[in-house]
């Protein structure tokens, strides 16, 4: 019994460790300045637990074989020294490994979360709601409109409330339904909420952020390859949660700044 | 400390009547039966509850016969809307958290087995006891209620999030009655938990018999214990997060939602609250409930495993150690919940450091584990299955906390079944081993007969491969980016991850159906198993020095004085290979 | 499908063989005739941006606008009921249930008009799930999913009542079910123009109903069979 025991682990830690190695399912294309240092911490992780997943595991499973010798006359036998290496082992080795993950990874979180963004970000308002995302550019005056939240009318399209009959600068803010942005240009979000909780998570950018609903919450980026990804809802926020999404477009500069130009005309 | 048990033997006589015997009853070990029942009863209705989501999310458009007759609003024609799947969610979680594991490893053997590894006759509160239960299971019905209502579940979540769970019928089908229904079963259930909590406490400082030291107490009591401690200062906290959370639903007050929400084009009427109170609040309780439902297998696994190795728990003090370790620690680290919840980005750095920290006492503690497996002349008993069962899941379920720990890989894995996969195994899996492990251990102990080995160990290998068959690609899911607590996968990106999900739910089934055998084999045993002596498996802690199952006052009037720790297996020279607790024997060490 | 046209047929025959046995209630041959429209500069309708469902954006070649104050030509103001709010006698709901489509993540028709107890008939012929939720204040209110290819959703209303109608899944879906207490009633087509038929003698209240701007009423008397003629003018905002 202690032999298949031993047998069983060994084939599913081994199997499962293939599949982590072969990288059969694994994180895709990574499109952000901030996004490699995350991709390195996650492969450093990965080692250094996967060496202690495997070592846990093996170690289980021969000591588990080894105890089910039926020899005649074997006696018990105490672990070598006693609790004392295992202990300043686990204390040694998790610490330095607990460390070098803070200190390198605590830049990786820095550069994403606790660097402010550069001065000529593209500004971009979003909106979350029960269950889609609407972005808001500042339009040709370089001003975004201030927010009324008893203004807000889904049926209209005023999806973040503006008030243009009194807000000049509200009149000609660009309202869509997709991120689109320039490719290299540094990009900061400002993220409402209009009712509950939700969250921006594009896997590209390596980027996951919570709306707070009452709060505005920061979040900057900057995309570096052209292309077109899935921005989705990660806070569960009610029926339609699944189908919460929206698409960042990454685009040349000047395709963008047509784009821009066309929005601005409607 | 003698006195006051010798005291407790006259509190009360056995009761005649079968309402007293069996139903409204004082007696510890009744009471531990109850809880285990109502665990029992709980896990089934969470684990159909979890069949269902998994059929779901595998085959989205196939109807599932007889749903419909559960809900026709649900489910019109068996195919579940996506608020009944998050309705069932819901409840699956809240059901298996609170009312499997927290009620099985810590409030049905604890109960049972607490007073009689001290030497004691009963809990120190033994109305208190029975109150605890009665107030838990009218929790229960009140949670099972949900499903009755109009609109169904909430659809919120376990965690409840405000505002979702604040603001009522705007935010969705399932936040009205629903909502309030979850929010008053879980005050309720808090308030049965403080009541568990204080008795065990009390019982484990004042009732422990003549020479029953605090080092010596085995390794499930001080479980116990330490998680009596944990859920006394978790649900003290959780209790009045609910009152707020019920006043703000049906008083108009705004603890948790800020001013300007506009819900299904309706302005709220609320301004002020803060939606991350709420997250603090619940965080500050949840984390320590994973702990609440880890340690007390933890101790459990620590119990069973020296007495099928034949040895003694390598490194006792520095077991007991850890233990207190882990209990302190996890009122520390609730941030890492919130490391991307808008709260301060700086705190990520605060939280995570404890969180990382907490993992030395858990290695040493699976190392110690492992250790004591090291040169063992192991009997593999179906128990003993389980315990090592359990060290390799929770070796699974633990790595993958190194990565959430971390904000810089939390920022990408935070909500995707790499989260799913980390707390199934470490609080669920692992934690359900060690119920699986105390349930084939003591229910000799508790029935006064064997459970089958030949159907244990059925259920063991298949469980085991099973587990790992539903948890361990869920991994693979999360680093490639998949969501959780989504009721269909509508992306491009997500539907190429469907086969990955098929596998899963088909796992999910089998495994579900191996169950069968271990109720099977309950039942069975309850009424056909052998006769069990009095010490079965050659234990030495004290529920081994009474009869199989314990008469009303434990040990029958006689009062126990213990000697020796409950290690002492593996001992050379004496007529068997270990020493009862209650032997006065010297033990020669060399 | 082929049971939808059962269902159709069945009903037509009923009602058929319901006319033929039955005497139906002194319905009169007179009529109220008009045309709504605007003055002033009406807000601009917003092209809404459904990049978020993939598979209702293609169906529209060209981006469906917002409804809220749709206009044709020659200042036309469209989905404005007209309808009778005072004067009428009274008539018990017909058996034939009204229909509301959700197609290309749109609500067909944009306001739906019925009479109370009226049966209302709920369809989903998208690839997608919505989740139809009428705000009604009045009546019950609930909000429920429609996953693609379930049954189609059957109610109705008790009370009259005006209820916006959404679906979260897609926040530009908005809609009407208007309930009326009165069977005679006419929603403003593309060209502002309405048509209300079949009422017997007597002096009657014309009301019509625009979303976002107040409803007006004039006073109509008919005697036989008269066609009169009642228009209505909706004083617009840009914004």
């Amino acid at each position: 019994m202690g032999k298949l025991f031993a047998a069983v682990v060994f084939v599913i830690t081994l199997i499962s460790v293939a599949i982590f190695v072969m990288h059969t399912w694994w994180l895709p294309i990574d499109i952000s300045t901030t996004g490699p240092a995350v991709d390195r911490q996650m492969n450093d992780t990965m080692i250094g637990t996967g060496i202690l997943f495997l070592a846990g595991q093996l170690v289980l499973g021969v000591f588990v074989w080894g105890s089910s010798s039926r020899k005649s006359g074997r006696k018990i036998r105490i672990f070598p020294g006693g609790a004392t290496p295992l202990v300043t082992a686990a204390i040694i080795l998790v610490g330095l490994e607990i460390l070098t993950l803070t200190f390198v990874g605590s830049k990786a979180w820095g550069a994403i979360y606790l660097t402010p963004p550069a001065a000529n970000s593209l500004r971009v308002d979003v909106q979350a709601e029960q269950f889609a995302f609407y972005f808001r550019y500042p339009g040709p005056d370089g001003q975004f409109g201030g927010l009324h939240p008893d203004k807000i009318d889904d049926g209209s399209g005023n999806y973040f409330g503006l008030d243009p009959a009194n807000d000049i600068a509200a009149r000609d803010d660009i309202v869509v339904g997709s991120l689109v942005v320039p490719v290299n240009r540094p990009v900061e979000l400002t993220l409402h909420s209009k009712d509950v909780g939700h969250s921006f998570y594009v896997r590209e950018l390596r980027v996951q952020q919570d709306f707070v609903p009452g709060l505005d919450i920061p979040l900057h980026f900057t995309a570096t390859q052209t292309g077109k990804f899935e921005i989705v809802c990660t806070q569960l926020c009610g029926l339609g949660h699944y189908n919460m999404k929206a698409y960042l477009e990454v685009m040349p500069e000047d395709q963008w700044e047509q784009w821009l130009k066309s929005q601005a005309g409607q | 400390m003698h006195e006051t048990s010798e005291h407790a033997v006259h509190q009360h006589a056995p009761p005649t009547s079968f309402i007293r015997k069996h139903i409204f009853s004082l007696d510890h070990k009744v009471i531990g039966k109850q809880y285990y029942g109502l665990a029992l009863l709980a896990v089934f209705i969470g684990m159909v509850l979890s069949w269902l989501m998994r059929i779901h999310l595998a085959w989205p458009t196939w109807p599932i016969p007889g749903l419909d007759k559960l809900s026709a609003v649900g489910a019109p024609a068996g195919v579940m809307t996506p608020e009944y799947y998050l309705s069932l969610m819901t409840m699956h979680g809240t059901i298996m958290v609170f009312f499997v594991l927290t009620n099985a490893p810590f409030a049905a053997f604890g109960n049972y087995f607490l007073p009689i590894q001290i030497g004691a006759e009963d809990m120190a509160f033994p109305r208190f006891n029975m109150m605890s239960f009665w107030t838990t299971f009218t929790a229960f019905l009140v949670m099972i209620a949900a499903f009755f209502v109009t609109d169904g579940p909430p659809i919120s979540g376990w965690t409840a999030y405000a505002p979702l769970s604040a603001v009522g019928k705007d935010a969705g089908p399932g936040l009205a009655m629903g909502q309030n229904l979850w929010a008053i079963s879980i005050a309720i259930f808090c308030i049965g938990s403080l009541l568990g909590a204080l008795n065990f406490i009390a019982t484990t400082l004042d009732l422990r018999t003549k020479g029953m030291s605090l080092s010596r107490m085995p390794y499930s009591t001080w479980a116990w214990f330490v998680t009596a401690v944990i859920s006394l200062l978790a649900f003290a906290v959780l209790l009045p997060a609910c009152i707020l959370l019920i006043l703000d639903r049906t008083a108009g007050t705004s603890f948790f939602i800020p001013s300007g929400l506009v819900l299904s084009d309706r302005l709220q009427p609320h301004a002020g609250g803060s939606v991350l109170l709420w997250q603090h609040l619940f965080w500050f309780f949840g984390h320590p409930e994973v702990y609440i439902a880890i340690l007390p297998s933890i101790g459990i696994v620590c119990h069973i495993l020296p007495v099928f190795a034949r040895k003694p728990l390598l490194g006792p003090r520095a077991t007991i150690g850890c233990m207190i370790a882990i209990g302190f620690l996890s009122y520390m680290v609730w941030g890492h919940h919130m490391f991307v919840s808008g709260m301060n980005p700086f705190s990520a750095n605060l939280f995570s450091v404890p969180t990382l920290i907490i993992t030395i006492p858990a290695t040493i503690l699976t190392l110690l584990l492992i250790g004591t497996v090291y040169g063992a002349k192991m009997r593999f008993t179906t128990p003993a299955l389980f315990c090592l069962g359990f060290i390799s899941v929770f070796i699974s379920g633990g790595i993958s906390g190194f990565f959430l720990a971390q904000p810089s890989l939390d920022t990408y894995l935070h909500a995707t079944y790499f989260v799913v996969a980390h707390f199934h195994f470490v609080m669920a899996v692992a934690s359900i081993f060690g119920v699986f492990a105390a349930t084939y251990f003591w229910f000799p102990k508790m029935y006064g007969r064997m459970m089958s080995d030949t159907l244990g160990k059925w259920h063991f290998w298949l469980t085991f491969i099973g587990v790992y068959c539903i948890f361990m690609p869920m991994h693979y899911l999360g680093l490639a980016g998949n969501v959780r607590r989504y009721s269909a996968f509508v992306d491009d990106y997500l539907i190429a991850l469907i086969p990955v999900h098929k596998f899963i739910t088909i796992a999910a089934l089998a495994t579900g159906a191996a169950q069968l055998i271990f109720l099977f084999n309950l039942i069975w045993s309850r009424f056909r198993g052998p006769i069990a002596p009095d010490n079965p498996w050659e234990g030495t802690s004290l529920e081994w020095s009474t009869t199989s199952p314990p008469p009303f006052d434990n040990f029958g009037g006689r009062h126990m004085v213990v000697y020796q720790g409950p290690n002492e297996y593996g001992v050379e020279g004496t007529a068997n290979d270990y020493v009862m607790q209650t032997s006065p024997e010297k033990i020669v060490t060399g | 499908m082929r049971s939808r046209y059962f269902t159709a047929l069945a009903v037509a025959v009923l009602l058929g063989s319901g006319m033929l046995v039955f005497a139906k209630p002194p319905a009169g041959s007179g009529s109220i005739t008009g045309k709504v429209t605007y003055t002033g500069t009406p807000p601009k309708m917003k092209p809404i941006d459904m990049s978020k469902e993939p598979s209702c954006a293609k169906q529209h070649a060209t981006p469906v606008l917002t409804e809220n104050v749709a206009t044709g030509p020659g200042n036309a103001l469209q989905w404005v009921v007209v309808y009778i709010s005072a004067g009428d006698q009274g008539s018990t709901a017909p058996s034939q249930a009204v229909r509301y489509d959700q197609k290309g993540c749109q609500y067909l028709p944009h306001v739906l008009p019925m009479q109370v107890d009226q049966g209302l008939q709920i369809y989903n012929d998208d690839q997608t799930s919505h989740n139809i939720h009428p705000l009604s204040k009045i009546n019950a209110e609930w909000n429920k999913s429609q996953p693609p290819g379930s049954p189609a959703i059957d109610t109705k209303y008790d009370k009259p009542e005006f209820i916006p109608v959404k679906c979260n899944i897609h926040p530009w879906m908005h809609g009407y079910f208007i309930v009326l207490n009165t069977s005679h009633y006419a929603v403003s087509g593309e060209d502002g123009s309405f048509d209300i038929k079949g009422l017997p003698p007597g002096k009657y209240t014309v009301t019509a109903w625009q979303e976002q701007y107040p409803a007006q009423s004039q006073e109509v008397t008919i005697s036989g069979s008269e066609a009169k003629t009642a228009n209505f003018v909706f004083k617009v905002l840009p914004y």
